[in-house]
């Protein structure tokens, strides 16, 4: 079975939802559009308070190319554009709609019919995926038309879709690949087609056998696509690990995907580009798995961007009494919520709530040099090492040490005997690092 | 809100390892070791790993208390393996207030010295044991291993001794091996410090480390490769005048060491290429020691000298980075 060449660790999977068929969420009555749920430059909104809006309407212009249009999720009237609290307790400007009906801006299709056929240039697909919207919705919501736009002088030789949901408890994607196959394997079809590649690669981890059947079985009528099961070890669907894993190519220190002949769409996004690009469907809703040990029915919820996260906690069965923790993503990677009124973006693949044994961090004693936390990195970094020196703040040693390579996959804090709070304190060195790295390099420019 | 959440950063969950846990799955590799001992050698060796026991729990819960002042460290249970492993260094007979000198000199100077598990450059219970061969050399040398059991084995010296001065009064080393019976060593029917002998057993509590991911393959196999390799060639250019491959890795603390001390966290390096020069490092420096050097047995030296080298080695090798080439 194919894996990442180094490193690794294997948590409890507790995939909850798995068995529970996607669910369409109860239109909210009112939604919260964050002008940045991508990476890059926030959206500019082109509406004012007052305006009535169409679901699906543009409402919110990139700001940037390295940004993305935002669309309204659902009809009625602009109730503000005003800061809001997010997730993480910060304020960030948002556009606040409250719902009359549902009706749809002209020209989406909202048939159900699998269209395969694409008759449209490359450019055209990507100009209209870059109009839809769309990000990648693994979590890290990079615009997708950014890693379509291949620069100059550099060639894509395959296209790697991200089927691998490696962070325990999450389930959307498997739901996605269950039950938008066909959809998902058009929109790859399409993408292979914008990026002129001649081969795809599926990825996805071996804890899912229904979907990898269903897929290869689908796979058949569809050409140059390639369903590649993978081994089940976090995190498999790293993109530079999932590089690894499928091509052998490993992506050098710095460099990026595309360096090394691939670009990686996450199983979602494959999806949303069938819908943006053959139904003129913008990027307002997606899948949510909401999940926790203590959650009385966990499940996979397809839910409009801009609905609060409390909305979808209570069609789970409402916030469980032992609720401690709750978290946007998965236990891997996500970040802890303060506000539960935050709504879901184009990047929620998940609501995860930990009650308090869960939740809670153990005391941290001394290192011990076991080296579990060398053996688990994927990258081949030593996190004790580069923990220390953050902490010693030794920035020119952690630059050597390649801090910057860190994909903070919490493997090392994971396994760590002492529960010392590796991650924690690479995390710091490493933005301090990346900070000094970046002014270096624009003065060298000047 | 009504409830207040804990926000902290990721990851939010965490594996099932902790300190206790490693050790305590050393301590179970250990056991059977221990019960082949009390077999060959009678109940003393139960006390004297009593005594080495409590005295370095009692030790390091006393400096830690009254000299460093911090929070008690003996929960983590690696008291208890320095203090087995000490025991399993030295032979049934010793009188039990040598144990208890060797169990202060190993947890106050070998370990607490330095602040504790994790930061101490050299293994704890080969402090100790060197200290006492040196100090107490009557007591821990061979003469003074017991074998009430078995009185014909080697004649109360352990193999390596008696190898060792049968080769130096010219006896060919064809006639001492016939003497020496491999299924006795395997199953520990020979003299030696009570935890040296019992080879297989040994071996399967390395088993069991290596399946609870306790320790890797590496050092082990690089210290008894590396003595193989030694002595192999060694007995191909002269096999009257040097002993098989075979008998060197199945005699004095190869096993203890490679597997059980050799391995020690703090002590050794962090990277596997470390550990594999470190593991050759131990088995060459042994396989030194044994063949031209005064003692018949050179393990706890050859770790404590590669021990001064582990930091070196973390500094300078690297783990293969991801993306580099290969």
């Amino acid at each position: 079975m194919k894996s990442f060449p180094i490193g690794g660790v294997h948590p409890s999977e507790n995939k909850l939802s798995r068995e529970q068929a996607i669910e369409v969420l109860a239109l909210p009555d009112t939604v919260t559009v964050l002008l940045s749920q991508h990476i890059g430059a926030p959206a500019v909104a082109k509406v004012a308070k007052g305006d009535k809006v169409l679901t699906g309407q543009l409402i919110a212009e990139a700001g940037g190319f390295v940004s993305s249009n935002i669309h309204s999720p659902i009809s009625g009237t602009v109730t503000a554009v005003d800061l809001v609290v997010n997730g993480a307790g910060l304020r960030q400007p948002a556009i606040t709609i409250k719902r009359e009906g549902d009706e749809w801006a002209e020209g989406i299709d909202l048939s159900k019919e699998v269209v395969r056929e694409c008759k449209l240039e490359p450019k055209e697909i990507i100009a209209k995926i870059q109009a839809a919207g769309i990000v990648g919705m693994g979590g890290a919501t990079f615009p997708a038309h950014v890693k379509l736009s291949v620069p100059p002088g550099k060639k894509a030789e395959f296209l790697i879709i991200n089927g691998v949901e490696c962070e325990p408890y999450l389930t959307s994607d498997h739901r996605v690949m269950l039950e938008r196959g066909e959809e998902l394997l058009a929109g790859v079809t399409i993408l292979a087609k914008a990026l002129g590649v001649e081969k795809s690669y599926v990825g996805i981890e071996n804890n899912k056998p229904d979907a990898i059947a269903h897929l290869q079985k689908l796979v058949a009528s569809f050409a140059g696509i390639e369903i590649v099961p993978l081994k089940v070890q976090y995190p498999q669907g790293g993109e530079k690990q999932l590089i690894a894993a499928i091509t052998g190519r490993e992506v050098p220190s710095g460099a990026l995907p595309i360096d090394v002949g691939a670009v990686v769409q996450n199983a979602s996004t494959a999806v949303a580009v069938y819908e943006a690009v053959q139904k003129n469907k913008p990027l307002i809703e997606r899948v949510v798995t909401v999940t926790g040990k203590s959650v009385k029915s966990p499940k996979n919820l397809l839910a409009r961007v801009g609905t609060p996260i409390s909305t979808l906690l209570e069609a789970a069965g409402g916030l469980p009494e032992d609720a401690r923790k709750v978290i946007n993503g998965g236990p891997m990677m996500g970040r802890a919520m303060v506000n539960l009124d935050a709504p879901v973006t184009k990047g929620t693949s998940g609501v995860l709530v930990m009650s308090g044994e869960e939740a809670e961090r153990q005391p941290a004693s001394q290192c011990i040099k076991c080296a579990k936390c060398v053996s688990a990195c994927p990258m081949g970094l030593e996190p004790y090492l580069i923990s220390k020196m953050s902490r010693r703040q030794m920035w020119e040693p952690l630059e050597a040490e390649r801090i910057a390579d860190c994909i903070e996959c919490g493997c090392c804090m994971f396994t760590c005997p002492a529960n010392l709070p590796l991650l924690d304190y690479i995390r710091l060195g490493k933005a301090k690092v990346m900070g000094i790295m970046r002014a270096r390099a624009a003065a060298q420019k000047k | 809100m009504d409830k207040k959440l804990i926000v902290a950063p990721s990851p939010h969950v965490h594996g099932p390892e902790s300190t206790q846990r490693i050790m305590r799955d050393v301590l179970i590799a250990l056991a059977p070791a221990l019960v082949v001992s009390v077999i060959v050698y009678g109940w003393t060796t139960l006390l004297v790993t009593a005594v080495s026991v409590l005295s370095c729990v009692l030790f390091e819960y006393l400096i830690q208390k009254y000299l460093i002042k911090g929070p008690s460290t003996i929960g983590n249970l690696s008291a208890v393996v320095t203090g087995v492993l000490l025991a399993f260094n030295l032979p049934a007979s010793i009188p039990v207030w040598i144990v208890v000198i060797g169990a202060l000199v190993a947890i106050g100077i070998g370990k607490m010295t330095f602040g504790g598990i994790g930061k101490n450059p050299f293994n704890p219970a080969l402090v100790g044991r060197v200290f006492l061969l040196i100090s107490f050399p009557v007591q821990m040398t061979s003469t003074a291993f017991s074998t009430e059991k078995l009185a014909d084995v080697c004649s109360g010296a352990t193999p390596l001794a008696f190898v060792k001065e049968g080769l130096k009064g010219g006896t060919p080393a064809s006639e001492l091996m016939a003497q020496i019976n491999y299924g006795d060593l395997l199953l520990g029917f020979k003299a030696g410090s009570f935890g040296e002998v019992a080879a297989l057993l040994l071996l399967v509590g390395f088993a069991y480390l290596l399946i609870r991911k306790v320790i890797t393959w590496h050092i082990p196999v690089a210290v008894l490769g590396s003595m193989a390799v030694f002595s192999g060639i060694l007995f191909l250019i002269n096999p009257e005048a040097y002993m098989s491959p075979l008998f060197h890795l199945l005699t004095g603390g190869a096993i203890l060491g490679s597997v059980y001390m050799a391995t020690d966290y703090s002590t050794s390096p962090m990277t596997t290429k470390g550990m594999l020069i470190y593991g050759a490092g131990i088995g060459v420096i042994t396989m030194l020691i044994r063949t031209w050097g005064a003692y018949p047995e050179g393990m706890s030296f050859a770790i404590l000298i590669m021990n001064a080298v582990a930091c070196l080695l973390n500094k300078y090798i690297k783990p293969r980075r991801f993306g580099a080439k290969k």
